[in-house]
């Protein structure tokens, strides 16, 4: 049967899925602007400054994560490995149009740190998402 | 007891009791090979500059990603918030465990084709005022990829795991089918906005 306990987890956890989202936003924005100027190359500062605030962002949704105690590290492992994997391939086809369209230099630069964050975002959000809500079954760190 | 938002009417999990399925699965495995090939195709195409392929890539990727996120978000979406909650978790175990494997498929498989579709055919190299239909259409994939990505999804697969207890969660559950049903909504709306704008694109 369906238990019918309360539907918050059990213990409050640090806004690690709004971080990881918000990186992600803040990428996918760098990208847009990035992508706006094609076929030319758009001023690098804008985009610059959003994709550093992402690794920010997500740096810190990492540096949350490695904090917590008693949660189901391997749950997480399972699927943020998974997604990775998964999101590893959707990015490296993204970054393989870019090479045979001859993308070089610093818009390479920057739209290859663009998916590496977005690539990594993903697999800390989904991990998590579902890792919250399982029993603690291992509590060794990543 | 019903929770009702937006006039979709939630049955409360109290109201319910649901057997746990004895075995959900979260990624049907048979499915892998035909991404596979889906995949080689793409690269295959975009390696070779095959039009006709990036074409049919685009327009059939593109056609189903949309056709079926309106299906879900406007038709399945609010059905499934009317579902009583065992109703909700039969269909999920069987629904959910294709979207986690189909939608991403498609999504790439779009977008790659289209960025090197629109590189062949000069339309990246259109002037303004008709290039902002390109930069919208670059927005609103990346709004709707943040509320997928960041919402959607997340929700979509913590049911499933949370299917696979032998006790769920169905007020946990209800919360995040709740979730589903408006993500799925949203991006179904604004696929209607990428609609306009294909279509704009394509006759100019």
């Amino acid at each position: 049967m369906v238990s019918q306990s309360d539907a918050q987890p059990p213990q409050a956890l640090p806004p690690i899925v709004q971080t990881a989202v918000g990186s992600m936003a803040l990428v996918i924005a760098g990208g847009i602007y990035l992508a706006a100027y094609l076929p030319h190359q758009a001023p690098l500062p804008i985009p610059v400054v959003l994709i550093s605030l992402g690794g920010v962002s997500l740096l810190a949704a990492a540096a949350m994560l490695t904090r917590l105690r008693d949660f189901a590290w391997t749950r997480f492992r399972l699927v943020s490995g998974w997604a990775l994997v998964a999101y590893a391939v959707i990015a490296g086809m993204i970054e393989y149009v870019l090479l045979v369209d001859q993308t070089r230099g610093a818009l390479l630069v920057l739209m290859t740190i663009t998916l590496a964050i977005f690539a990594l975002d993903i697999p800390i959000i989904l991990g998590f998402s579902v890792a919250r809500h399982q029993q603690a079954g291992s509590a060794s760190r990543p | 007891m019903a929770d009702t938002v937006s006039g979709i009417s939630l049955p409360s999990p109290a109201a319910a009791g649901v057997s746990s399925p004895t075995r959900v699965t979260i990624v049907p495995l048979a499915g892998l090979p035909i991404v596979g090939a889906a995949l080689i195709f793409l690269v295959v195409a975009i390696s070779a500059n095959w039009l006709w392929a990036l074409d049919f890539l685009h327009v059939a990727g593109g056609g189903l990603w949309t056709g079926i996120d309106l299906f879900v978000g406007l038709v399945i979406g609010p059905i499934i918030g009317r579902m009583s909650v065992p109703s909700r978790v039969e269909f999920s175990t069987r629904f959910m465990p294709k979207m986690v494997l189909i939608m991403p498929t498609l999504v790439i498989l779009t977008l790659a084709s289209g960025l090197q579709l629109a590189r062949n055919l000069g339309n990246l190299a259109v002037p303004y005022p008709n290039h902002w239909w390109l930069v919208a259409s670059f927005i609103v994939v990346g709004v709707m990829a943040v509320i997928a990505l960041g919402l959607l999804e997340p929700a979509n697969l913590a049911v499933l795991f949370e299917l696979k207890k032998p006790q769920p969660n169905g007020a946990l559950i209800a919360k995040l089918m709740r979730r589903f049903v408006y993500t799925a909504g949203i991006t179904g709306v604004m696929q209607i906005a990428t609609l306009v704008i294909m279509s704009r694109i394509a006759t100019w």
